[in-house]
């Protein structure tokens, strides 16, 4: 490929982002506008006196433009403008005196609003403020720590599992069933299933991650056994080597490429099935961080959660792609 | 008293198994001096009581000192001899030397100041309804009491169930019909929790979407779906009486679903249900992100219902039961605290954060001290909208477990009274309130009943714990016969 080629590409990526985030922009934006301030006439006034209103009160709420009715409703329940502060504010009652409408009427956040709290979040990304508030890298390490546990547990039963239903077409014909039927169960099944038998749920979600990533590792590794070249074997046989020394020099190093594929489709569906799982189970992780928000019904920093789990999956699939590439031989 | 004696008296036969004891086990009286406010003398002035009741504390120190002596000196005599000869103190510190008598002492008075165990782990779901839980960590109600106390928030009430029966959780927030459907096996396996106290009375509310102003009687409602949080929950139980009252049958006039509370914003936005019965903050947070209007608060169907409880396991209890105690202390001090007109504010802002409800403070402050918008234009002024009325009578428990009945959750008749005499901790709670009070004029816990089973006006109709199922049949909606 030219490097021509390689730049428009990149040109052409950064384009369409642009524009993406432009029509976002148009489509949430709201403009702020400033409420424009009443002037009560004198008989309003005296309306609002007779229903015990200080005149500073009715001042403050005329210059936020509220309507006469409005102010005359609060007058007449009695309440001060100290009692509407302690309940949050005039702006909270959804008067709308500009500024705070921004979330309230649109419902999606605006790019803006995604980039500040990004930015809250990544300054400071592993604060610690009690077990229900860490920061974004503290979830991330835990949910790491899950998948990867999990996912080693998975390639130390698969791989060598694999390799000897490979090695062996009796075996593989006679396990294929169960591991066809297993295979296609969502992993947030299993997740009551551990919770309830293994009674710790730290322990269950690793369970989870091992049991989505095995099956696409063992069926890989299964293939990539079985289907070595067989003019490679009859060398290896002419050679006279011992079937351990035909395994592990000759029909291992032809199936890594098939073996590590099958590790990276396994590590992807992983980190798919952790965020689920740790919503479902809370406490900390990644997945319970958008539950978290979601909660909150804060879209703006689920959002940017969102984009982080994205950004995360692409880094751990590059490293194993990678891996491949270093595996894969010329042949 | 104890009856376990000072082995280095050389006075006294500790072979022997009578004696005379002269020990007192008290925390010294200055110690409970210094402490600040009248509800923690209370509180370990109470708990001195019970160790002098109960003699453990002097009784674990001695037994140590006692078995090391024995140990070395094999007879008593021997002993005697060698403490007469060189005097108790001089004993002792000979000892020391050899043996960690003193942090045998430091371990005996951990264990006199009785809390068995002072790492807790209480769950709750993110919802108003936890107000004292939640806060009770906020403002430091249990490090008070000293305890120290981790709260997890949990994503449901089914984890927080599971996670309750694995042990995870020491003690939880749980809704009001939990504890019993845990200990019947209603769902799991069956496993002893009980119902310790309310942690909030009233504090629900029927949201519509905005587009259905106009249908604001609910013999309208023919075809709409609404969302409960639970099933066994009182959301359900409520909004099924409402509707069934004004001629419209839950079951087949209208779609009840079950929806998690944060996503019922998300769904009324969508015209994917048109109302739900819900815990706030997501009843006034539909008010405020201009999706939908309150229509009745629940207080008006049934003024100071149960909603959501404290749930502790029977085994918790029996193995700690000091740290139980102290535990409901700190409990019942946050919610008579969060029941204060003048603390409301205090306590919505302490539950902002995102450690907690993360919320908005305004929605909070909203719902806490009853001062709201109703999407409708109007401003409300509702104090009670939510209250904090521990006690839980065991008449609430029968109603619970009646309208299960008559919406045939449970098929069969059950001895109504006997489940809420077991698993409604109400005599329990009770004598703690009255002992809090007396130490505390400010606790104004005026709601107790003189009875376990007051009779409650539910929705203009008396509800008499006596006669279930006679009141069951004066439905005219009901799945039971």
């Amino acid at each position: 490929m030219n490097t021509k080629r390689i730049w428009t590409a990149v040109l052409l990526s950064v384009g369409f982002f642009l524009a993406f985030l432009a029509i976002w922009h148009v489509t949430t934006h709201v403009e702020k506008t400033k409420a424009d301030s009443i002037t009560l006439s004198s008989d309003e006034v005296g309306q609002l006196t007779a229903a015990g209103m200080s005149e500073t009160d009715m001042q403050i709420y005329a210059e936020k433009g509220l309507k006469f009715d409005q102010i005359e409703q609060i007058a007449n329940m009695g309440l001060t403008h100290e009692d509407l502060e302690m309940a949050g504010g005039i702006e909270a009652f959804g008067f709308t005196t500009g500024g705070a409408a921004e979330e309230a009427t649109t419902g999606f956040p605006s790019p803006a609003l995604v980039w500040k709290e990004a930015y809250y979040q990544l300054s400071d990304p592993f604060y610690d403020r009690g077990p229900n508030d860490k920061g974004i890298g503290t979830q991330l390490k835990y949910s790491l720590f899950r998948v990867g546990t999990g996912f080693l547990l998975a390639v130390i039963v698969a791989v060598p599992l694999g390799f000897v239903i490979g090695m062996f077409p009796l075996l593989n014909m006679a396990l294929m069933p169960y591991i066809q039927v297993l295979k296609p169960i969502s992993p947030l099944a299993w997740l009551p299933v551990a919770l309830y038998l293994i009674k710790d749920s730290e322990q269950a979600s690793i369970f989870v991650i091992f049991v989505c990533s095995i099956w696409p590792m063992l069926i890989n590794t299964a293939y990539g056994v079985s289907s070595t070249k067989k003019d490679w074997i009859n060398i290896a046989k002419t050679l006279e080597l011992s079937q351990f020394k035909t395994a592990w020099s000759v029909v291992l190093p032809a199936a890594s490429p098939t073996i590590l594929t099958g590790m990276r489709i396994s590590l992807s569906i992983a980190w798919l099935v952790i965020v689920a799982a740790e919503m479902v189970i809370g406490g900390i992780g990644v997945g319970y961080f958008v539950w978290n928000e979601w909660n909150g019904l804060n879209l703006a920093s689920m959002i940017f959660a969102i984009f982080i789990i994205g950004v995360v999956g692409l880094i751990l699939d590059l490293i194993l792609g990678q891996l491949v590439k270093t595996f894969t031989y010329q042949e | 008293m104890s009856n376990i004696k000072d082995p280095f008296d050389p006075n006294q036969n500790i072979w022997d198994e009578c004696g005379e004891t002269t020990d007192s086990d008290s925390r010294p009286d200055h110690f409970i001096d210094m402490l600040e406010s009248p509800m923690e003398r209370e509180n370990q002035s109470f708990l001195n009581k019970r160790a002098q009741e109960s003699g453990d504390g002097v009784g674990l120190s001695r037994a140590l000192e006692g078995s090391v002596l024995k140990s070395i000196f094999k007879t008593d005599l021997n002993r005697r001899r060698f403490l007469k000869g060189v005097g108790s103190a001089t004993a002792f510190g000979i000892l020391s030397q050899f043996i960690p008598i003193q942090s045998l002492h430091a371990m005996a008075e951990d264990a006199k100041s009785k809390i068995e165990k002072k790492k807790l782990k209480i769950g709750f779901v993110p919802i108003t309804c936890a107000t004292p839980i939640i806060a009770g960590h906020a403002l430091g109600f249990y490090d008070k009491y000293g305890l120290e106390v981790d709260i997890i928030k949990t994503a449901g009430w089914a984890v927080a169930r599971d996670k309750c029966m694995n042990g995870e959780y020491d003690a939880s927030h749980l809704l009001a019909p939990m504890p019993a459907a845990m200990s019947l096996g209603l769902g799991s396996a069956a496993q002893d929790w009980r119902m310790v106290t309310n942690v909030n009375t009233n504090g629900q509310a029927i949201v519509l979407a905005n587009k259905h102003k106009n249908r604001q009687d609910p013999s309208t409602w023919k075809g709409m779906k609404f969302g409960v949080p639970f099933e066994y929950s009182m959301h359900n139980l409520l909004l099924r009486l409402y509707v069934a009252e004004h001629g419209i049958d839950p079951d087949k006039d209208i779609q009840i679903r079950v929806v998690p509370p944060p996503e019922m914003v998300a769904n009324l936005r969508a015209e994917n249900v048109d109302g739900y019965l819900a815990p706030d903050p997501f009843n006034q947070r539909a008010v405020y992100d201009g999706v939908g209007f309150i229509h009745k608060l629940t207080k008006d169907i049934w003024d100071q219902h149960p909603c959501c409880c404290f749930g502790i396991s029977q085994q918790f209890i029996d193995e700690n039961p000091n740290t139980f105690i102290v535990l409901l202390t700190a409990i019942l001090d946050a919610t008579a605290t969060a029941e204060r007109s003048d603390q409301r504010v205090r306590f919505a802002e302490s539950m902002a954060p995102r450690n907690y409800l993360n919320q908005p403070s305004a929605v909070l402050k909203q719902i806490l001290t009853g001062v709201y918008p109703d999407g409708q234009g109007n401003i409300k002024k509702v104090p009670d909208r939510i209250s904090f009325m521990p006690f839980p009578s065991q008449s609430m428990g029968t109603w619970i477990l009646g309208q299960m009945r008559r919406w045939d959750y449970i098929k069969d008749d059950v001895d109504y009274k006997g489940i809420s005499d077991e698993i409604f901790m109400s005599a329990d709670v009770k004598k703690r309130m009255l002992e809090m009070a007396n130490h505390n004029k400010n606790l104004n816990w005026t709601d107790i009943p003189d009875t376990k089973y007051p009779v409650y006006d539910v929705y203009g109709k008396d509800f008499d714990p006596n006669q279930i199922n006679e009141y069951i049949d004066t439905f005219e909606i009901t799945r039971s016969i």
